[in-house]
């Protein structure tokens, strides 16, 4: 029963973490149909900044600026690198955007060295329930990752910013037509995902205070694994997606005897739902028109 | 025989010419004197090993147009499959030449098999979600050969191979890279080829074509997954030790530097690439060690971004087109372009012309030869 309530618990938070990330690549997915690879990083570059910061010791100071860092970055990147491809192959576009990721990698080890750095950004400390120790740093991962999910809903359905990210992602050329600044568009998608890369880093730290330059590699990986597994494009999508891949992760690492297979396993649950759905759980199956 | 000899198509196999003699040199000074440091045979080795993949890898990513991010996945099942079959064989066959043919052969089918198992899904999707499968392949397999058992195939700390001879070993693995050459140019030049061409410039108009794209993909990712398997052989052979860890994402992105960095599409600008990184590389590791380690992944990046930008930014086109290699080496010698040799390389990959383009492209193509001047028929395009 204990292991249970932990497991479904880390499993959630986990989940919650991959979620988050998963909905920048959704959301940049959506809109300007390219697969942001340098994403993961962002959230390094999150977790660096709020290392930084937290020399003031205050750990509000720090996630505000990562907040801000981060979507400065992430129009940036958008502006430099991905800007002058519109229009060209979708080859060169993700190339480009491998490129920015292992930039970003090299950049952070070179400016703050290879060695892992600790920070410890704010103890929530633990709480018991039903007689079992959880960590508070998990359910608030939990938490605010349903809040944020909750908000950015109600933001795409109901503001007209929302609504316009809506018809650009449904159909580029039109949605100019309409008066709707494209570009700009762009632009505000990329700075909401990466505020939310910078959030998910904030999660990593909390869960172990510890980072170095590869920290975003890996889960960027896997949290667009959880986003195509959603069904790309759709934000519940993504915190489904996240959430099954958080469970799986959780459970087989508690399994002793598949645990070293965790990240096969997770893999080939993506390369057999690809297989068997193209298009993700919730995904809207696009025909390709000539 | 002048005649002959005029109408050689030098060009076409000047790279064959190139490596050959190089290989004759080197061999005829390694065989004779053995004046070749063991460091430069390890380099030698090494270069063949990038040429091979690199020119592998261009066929997937440069000529049938789809990502493959788990390039070193296929290397990794043939060095592990490769070293273990000639760990077995070493026994009653030494670790003699009959060794290394065996294990490359072995190495190369089992990395070919996983190439149509990869090519599956190939089918089915396009672009970035290929490009995942493929990175999520190559994770798999760098994580099943981590968790081998010592006795199987050495688990993480690796996998002992026998020890081939150094003097010799250089000479086989440039006589793989012409018949990596051999095969994949010749694919590429053959009706085949511009088959796998056509699915890279348009998916649909290949198929209305009557272009068997099934068998054209599987075709393309089976022969790519076949020669990084044979590199993959060679890399055991030539590093006496296998371990998984080094087969990772980043030496797959090192290898798609290689293609991005000498063309796409260009197999001689792959080759040199290759040669140019791996040579640089081995250089810049004994200059750049410690923390200077990372500026050369720094200067990939930055490389890699530039390039691509460069290259396929829709904005610089106009400036592309008259500032170039081909157009300053033109200059140079003075020759004019062969005009039967220039195409429309600037197709567009995922661009379907609208109707009024087409009519624009046929009117051109199909304009009558005895069209009157003062009658143009702009416009009326393809009707007589």
């Amino acid at each position: 029963m204990e292991l249970i309530l932990s497991t479904l618990i880390n499993g959630l938070s986990l989940g919650g973490i991959y979620a988050m990330i998963a909905l920048g690549y959704t959301m940049v997915y959506g809109i300007a149909k390219m697969l942001n690879f340098a994403h993961g990083d962002i959230i390094m570059v999150g977790g660096y900044t709020i290392y930084v910061f937290m020399a003031f010791g205050n750990p509000v100071l720090a996630v505000a600026m990562a907040v801000f860092f981060c979507v400065l970055l992430g129009i940036t990147v958008e502006k430099v690198a991905y800007k002058p491809l519109r229009g060209a192959s979708p080859l060169a576009v993700l190339i480009t955007a491998i490129g920015v990721s292992y930039l970003l990698q090299s950049l952070a080890q070179i400016v703050f060295g290879s060695a892992n750095k600790m920070v410890m950004v704010y103890d929530f400390g633990s709480v018991s329930f039903l007689g079992v120790t959880l960590q508070m740093s998990a359910i608030v991962t939990l938490a605010v990752t349903v809040a944020v999910m909750a908000a950015l809903t109600l933001f795409v359905k109901y503001t007209r910013l929302g609504r316009a990210m809506v018809a650009v992602s449904e159909d580029k050329g039109a949605a100019q037509l309409m008066g709707i600044n494209v570009n700009g568009i762009i632009t505000i998608t990329f700075a909401i995902g990466s505020a939310l890369a910078a959030l998910a880093g904030l999660f990593y730290l909390l869960k172990a205070p510890s980072i170095s330059s590869t920290l975003g590699a890996m889960p960027g990986i896997k949290a667009f694994t959880a986003a195509v597994i959603g069904g790309i494009g759709s934000i519940p999508g993504a915190m489904l997606g996240g959430i099954l891949l958080g469970m799986v992760e959780c459970i087989s690492y508690k399994i002793t005897a598949i645990a070293p297979y965790t990240d096969a396993i997770e893999f080939s649950i993506l390369i057999i739902i690809l297989l068997v759905r193209p298009t993700g759980f919730l995904g809207k199956k696009r025909r390709e028109k000539v | 025989m002048m005649n002959k000899l005029k109408n050689f198509r030098w060009n076409h196999y000047i790279n064959y010419i190139v490596i050959g003699i190089l290989t004759a040199v080197f061999s005829v000074i390694s065989l004779t004197g053995g004046h070749l440091s063991s460091s430069m045979l390890f380099l030698l080795e090494k270069i063949a090993i990038s040429v091979i993949l690199a020119v592998s890898l261009s066929l997937v990513v440069g000529f049938l147009g789809e990502l493959s991010l788990g390039h070193a996945g296929f290397m990794c099942v043939g060095a592990y499959l490769g070293g273990k079959v000639s760990a077995l064989l070493a026994d009653s066959l030494g670790d003699g030449v009959l060794n290394l043919i065996i294990s490359l052969v072995v190495g190369g089918c089992i990395a070919a098999v996983c190439g149509v198992i990869i090519g599956i899904p190939a089918l089915r999707l396009r672009g970035d979600y290929l490009a995942i499968v493929t990175l999520a392949f190559g994770e798999i397999v760098k994580s099943l050969f981590q968790n081998t058992s010592d006795e199987s195939f050495g688990g993480a700390l690796g996998l002992e191979t026998p020890r081939f001879d150094k003097q010799y070993l250089f000479i086989w693995a440039f006589l793989l890279v012409l018949l990596t050459l051999a095969v994949i140019q010749n694919l590429i030049r053959s009706s085949h080829g511009r088959a796998i061409t056509a699915i890279r410039d348009n998916e649909i108009a290949a198929r209305a074509s009557g272009i068997n794209v099934t068998k054209y993909k599987l075709l393309a990712f089976t022969v790519s997954a076949f020669f990084a398997g044979i590199a993959g052989v060679l890399y055991s052979f030539s590093n006496y030790t296998v371990q998984s860890a080094k087969f990772g994402y980043n030496y797959s992105i090192e290898i798609l530097v290689m293609v991005v960095l000498g063309g796409m599409g260009s197999i001689n600008g792959s080759i040199i690439a290759a040669a140019l990184i791996t040579f640089l590389n081995t250089k810049l590791a004994t200059i750049l060690t410690g923390d200077l380690a990372v500026l050369q992944n720094f200067f990939y990046a930055l490389i890699l971004i530039v390039i691509v930008v460069y290259n396929n930014a829709p904005a610089l086109k106009n400036f592309r087109d008259r500032y170039n290699i081909q157009v300053l080496l033109h200059k140079i010698s003075g020759l004019r372009k062969d005009p039967s040799r220039i195409t429309d390389d600037r197709a567009k990959w995922d661009v379907v012309p609208t109707k009024i383009e087409m009519n624009e492209i046929l009117s051109i193509d199909m304009k009558p030869q005895n069209t009157r001047a003062d009658k143009p028929d702009k416009g009326n395009g393809g009707k007589r």
